[in-house]
């Protein structure tokens, strides 16, 4: 029997109906995105695509192509290798703590001698992956016993600490932010949020004891960054300055003054964000929020009309990765949030969480592609 | 749809739909956020944007003119050719340098200097190589840039005193700023900017400085300017017209050049000053870029005093020059006539001392136009005891003695119009007789600059009037303040003039051997010299020791003042040569030569201007 007739309690698409069910507006929107990043590090690169518009076209192109490949593939292959995947990030990233260790330093990734690796970006997809299967496979009634947060808690602790070690404050919080999210649309009872959140506030003081000289200088800064004009709350005040100064229309492709002449910091990778608004204005920030509603939106209102709980929650913990990207880029810029390191997704330089964003994107889409699918709560090949 | 995704799907979608309603209220929160930044702050952060990129660069104006009477320039500022690398520019800095070196020589101490500058500072700021270029090797370079990357041609301007030493001690000189002299005006912190330190320099700076102008450019987080975005020019400063006559100048500086003088000519009615030389000089130029040390201390050095304008800071025993004044007080007192005579036996007794006339043998009995024109000492101990010292001071005061003119150049001295309360304020001690006496020769307490002595001259001569001496058109008093009568009698004046006349023009005047022997015009004036070291008593019995004998610094000092011409007085001079020897033999024939050289000249161009109209 073949393994598409055993695994399937559904008919069965044809690879060429799946590319043709696609949903090509979505698509659309996630190069509108990428093509706002591309416009932006042309226009800080000073009009050229040389040294970043270049290199972020090629990497947007693989993603894209992955993207596609990971959405046709059946729902149920992504849930049989939920785990594997989960295990071989984590195996990364402590691979990636050894040699941290042995390095006497920061290591955030394998060097592969053609590309750096960086384990906690695939742990962020393989964690969404293996706690929706987690759930996907417990009974209503387990979902509300306690004892059945232990192997998911340990499933987000793992490599959360692994992460923190590294230390990657930001991803840390990526992380623990994105399965707290999906514990929630699961089904755990409300009051459990509740009194986490309590006890959060002692653990919060506990947690500032392991956070690094440097990272509690940014918290510190974020809270005034008045008081270090020049050090660490410049990066925040010239942010704050382009923004402001941009107005409501912007000043004009290349014209920004604060990125153009350098005041802003990182203006390529973290602040991109405040190049849009600078040049740009409040309406170049709306549009861009706008397409990243539509995105996120789509992805939402689709996951409600899925069939399997493994697919609606992997939707739910992309959105919630990308989400979580989103905002704290931008209220980072604002100086709403510490600045933490998260870039802006699928717009600011970098090719690891492009294309985290991008296969995020492909389970996403790949979950739209097989939302009549359903699969049993023993799994797809139990 | 097994039942238990059913349960499972109605959970999902109340809690997806609960968590997309918190991240939509998250969402507003940037939104409300960047409202926040972007409209209602928006002017506070548009400003603080153009803080950043916008600096203020200050463009220093030219300085003005200072030109003589006849608009020669006196200081002015040049075009100063100036060659600078930009280190980011050049492919290598050691290359670039290597190929101007074909074009300017640069010393080994040159290239260490360069090259320490480039790493010091950021590659993008400009390195002085050389200044001072001749045009031709600058247009040489200019010429050539695509051979030398990174080389930027940049005109500046210096100052520039193109006749060198002539006036140096009426001009001045300008030098960088000093710490001291930091007043918060942005422009005095500009590296190159110089500011007066001396002289009219120094008294006119703010006028000739001019205002500075500004060019607003935008710049980058590293302070590298990208491009102009407006500009005001500065405002050159205005020139300055002096009174001086640079020819006139140019012939006393050179006709004294290897003497230590102070000498002061002006134009008796108006009393603009045609000249004031004060020799040795120095170079102003040298003082530009600083002085070096070697040529501060050989100008500190010089016993001749370089550096002291002798002609208004110099305060000299007007000597026999002042027996004028003393003359005039006599006769305005009614205490002498034209008529009434003395007799000299060459010694004079007061109290328990006996006074010398220089001439041995007396003069025999003499009345005052011939004791000024031989002047006798003997006839002016007894005038000046006669008269007293209190009239001598009143008068002198009228002369403009023991007075500051602040004609506007810098230290003009006081001298000293000595009488009893000046005596007790200095030295504590009651005017004597014997001091009255002296005063009554010029020496003694009685102490004047080589500028008072011309303004004296000139109100001799110029028929009583109270002339104030000048050394700029556009003083601002012109015009205002006409120079008053001193209320003196003309037939008094006439008496003094005619001694001062005979001085030269008689045969038994102190002066006849250097008389002027134009026909045209006749020059009048009065010798003086005065003892630098007093004689003793062994000296006067061996017979007075020559001066040609003496160390420089114990000669007497010669003086003259000079008027002419004689018929109806334009020009006055007082001829100050410090340690020169007698006033008749040494001074007279410098005054003579200068009057004779203005009258000679005024007499070519009226000559010029009656051939003009006769044909």
């Amino acid at each position: 029997m073949p393994l598409s007739a055993r695994i399937g309690s559904h008919k069965q698409k044809s690879f060429r109906q799946k590319f043709v069910d696609l949903n090509w507006f979505i698509v659309f929107i996630i190069v509108c995105v990428a093509s706002v990043g591309f416009a932006m590090l042309y226009s800080v690169a000073g009009g050229s695509i040389d040294p970043w518009a270049k290199n972020q076209l090629i990497r947007f192109l693989i993603g894209l192509a992955a993207m596609i490949f990971i959405a046709l593939i059946d729902i149920r292959v992504w849930m049989f290798l939920a785990y594997p995947l989960y295990a071989l990030s984590l195996s990364m990233l402590v691979v990636v703590d050894i040699m941290g260790t042995i390095g006497k330093g920061s290591q955030r990734w394998i060097n592969l001698g053609f590309m750096n690796l960086q384990p906690s970006e695939f742990m962020k997809i393989a964690l969404v992956l293996a706690l929706a299967r987690y759930f996907h496979c417990l009974s209503d009634e387990d979902t509300l016993k306690l004892k059945s947060l232990i192997k998911p808690l340990i499933l987000i602790a793992l490599p959360a600490v692994l992460v923190l070690r590294q230390p990657d404050l930001g991803t840390t919080l990526l992380i623990v932010m994105g399965g707290i999210a999906m514990f929630f649309v699961a089904g755990v009872r409300m009051w459990l949020f509740i009194v986490s959140f309590v006890a959060m506030i002692p653990a919060a003081f506990g947690a500032w004891q392991f956070l690094k000289p440097y990272q509690k200088q940014r918290v510190l800064t974020f809270l005034d960054p008045e008081t270090d004009p020049l050090g660490a709350g410049y990066h925040i005040i010239q942010s704050k300055i382009a923004l402001g100064s941009g107005g409501v229309y912007g000043k004009g492709f290349i014209q920004g003054t604060q990125s153009q002449l350098n005041f802003l910091p990182e203006k390529h990778t973290d602040f991109i964000f405040t190049v849009i608004a600078e040049e740009f204005g409040l309406i170049g920030g709306l549009t861009l929020l706008t397409l990243y509603f539509i995105l996120l939106g789509y992805a939402m209102i689709m996951s409600m009309s899925v069939k399997n709980q493994f697919g609606r929650l992997l939707v739910v913990g992309m959105v919630i990765t990308f989400f979580l990207y989103m905002f704290i880029n931008i209220a980072m810029v604002m100086g709403l949030v510490p600045v933490v390191g998260v870039p802006l997704p699928l717009v600011s330089y970098g090719g690891s969480a492009m294309l985290t964003l991008l296969v995020g994107f492909g389970f996403i889409l790949s979950t739209a592609i097989h939302k009549d699918t359903s699969i049993p709560r023993g799994g797809a090949f139990a | 749809m097994q039942p238990s995704d059913k349960n499972k799907l109605k959970m999902y979608t109340r809690r997806a739909s609960l968590l997309s309603g918190g991240m939509m209220l998250l969402s507003s929160a940037l939104v409300g956020r960047m409202y926040y930044l972007q409209v209602i702050s928006r002017s506070q952060y548009e400003l603080l944007a153009e803080q950043n990129r916008i600096s203020m660069r200050l463009l220093a104006p030219k300085r003005g003119d200072i030109v003589d009477r006849n608009g020669h320039p006196m200081a002015t500022s040049t075009t100063d050719y100036r060659v600078n690398v930009i280190p980011e520019e050049t492919e290598e800095l050691q290359d670039t340098l290597k190929s101007l070196g074909k074009f300017i020589p640069i010393s080994a101490s040159d290239n260490d200097r360069i090259v320490k500058a480039s790493k010091k500072q950021r590659s993008f700021l400009p390195i002085s190589v050389a200044n001072n270029l001749d045009w031709k090797t600058f247009s040489n370079i200019n010429v050539n840039m695509p051979d030398l990357p990174g080389i930027q041609p940049d005109v500046g301007t210096s100052r520039l005193y193109p006749e060198k030493e002539l006036a140096a001690h009426i001009i001045g000189y300008v030098g960088p700023v000093s710490e001291e002299e930091l007043t918060g005006d942005p422009l005095l912190e500009l590296p190159e900017f110089k500011i007066g330190k001396n002289g009219i320099e120094k008294v006119l700076d703010e006028k000739l400085r001019g205002s500075a102008g500004n060019s607003k450019v935008e710049v980058n987080v590293l302070g590298r300017v990208i491009r102009e975005l407006s500009r005001q020019d500065s405002i050159p400063g205005k020139t300055e017209r002096l009174t001086i006559d640079l020819d006139l100048q140019k012939y006393v500086a050179n006709r004294v050049r290897d003497e230590s003088t102070g000498i002061v000519v002006m134009d008796v009615h108006n009393g603009e000053i045609l000249a004031i030389v004060s020799t040795p000089s120095f170079d102003p130029n040298d003082f530009n870029n600083g002085i070096s040390q070697k040529k501060w201390d050989s100008l500190r050095g010089d016993i001749r005093k370089p550096l002291i304008n002798k002609a208004v800071s110099g305060q000299y025993s007007p000597g026999s020059t002042f027996k004028t004044v003393v003359a005039l007080a006599a006769l305005e007192a009614g205490i002498i006539t034209e008529e009434d005579t003395k007799f000299c036996n060459s010694q004079y007794r007061i109290g328990n001392r006996i006074a010398h006339c220089w001439k041995r043998g007396g003069h025999g009995r003499i009345n005052v136009v011939q004791a000024l024109a031989q002047s006798c000492d003997v006839f002016f101990y007894d005038l000046a005891i006669e008269v007293g010292i209190d009239r001598i001071h009143e008068m002198s005061a009228r002369f403009g003695l023991g007075e500051r003119f602040n004609i506007g150049i810098m230290s003009e001295a006081r001298g000293i119009n000595p009488n009893n309360e000046w005596k007790m304020g200095a030295q504590g001690v009651k005017w004597q007789l014997g001091d009255t006496a002296n005063v009554g020769i010029g020496q003694g307490f009685v102490s004047t600059t080589p500028l008072q002595l011309a303004v004296m001259t000139s109100r001799l001569v110029n028929g009583g009037i109270a002339v104030r001496p000048k050394i700029y058109f556009d003083d601002e008093d012109d015009g205002i303040t006409i120079p008053g009568d001193m209320g003196i009698s003309s037939k008094n004046l006439k008496i003094v003039d005619q001694g001062m006349s005979d001085v030269f023009n008689h045969p038994r005047g102190t002066a006849y051997a250097h008389r002027s022997r134009k026909k045209d015009y006749k020059i009048g004036g009065k010798t003086g010299t005065t003892q630098v070291t007093r004689i003793s008593m062994a000296e006067r019995q061996s017979g007075v020791i020559q001066n040609e004998d003496k160390e420089w610094i114990e000669r007497d000092h010669a003086l003259f003042i000079g008027y002419g011409p004689v018929e109806a007085p334009k020009y006055a001079v007082s001829v100050l040569v410090e340690h020169g020897g007698g006033g008749s033999s040494v001074a007279s024939p410098i005054a003579c030569d200068i009057l004779e050289y203005m009258l000679d000249r005024d007499l070519a161009k009226q000559n010029e201007l009656n051939g003009g109209q006769d044909v």
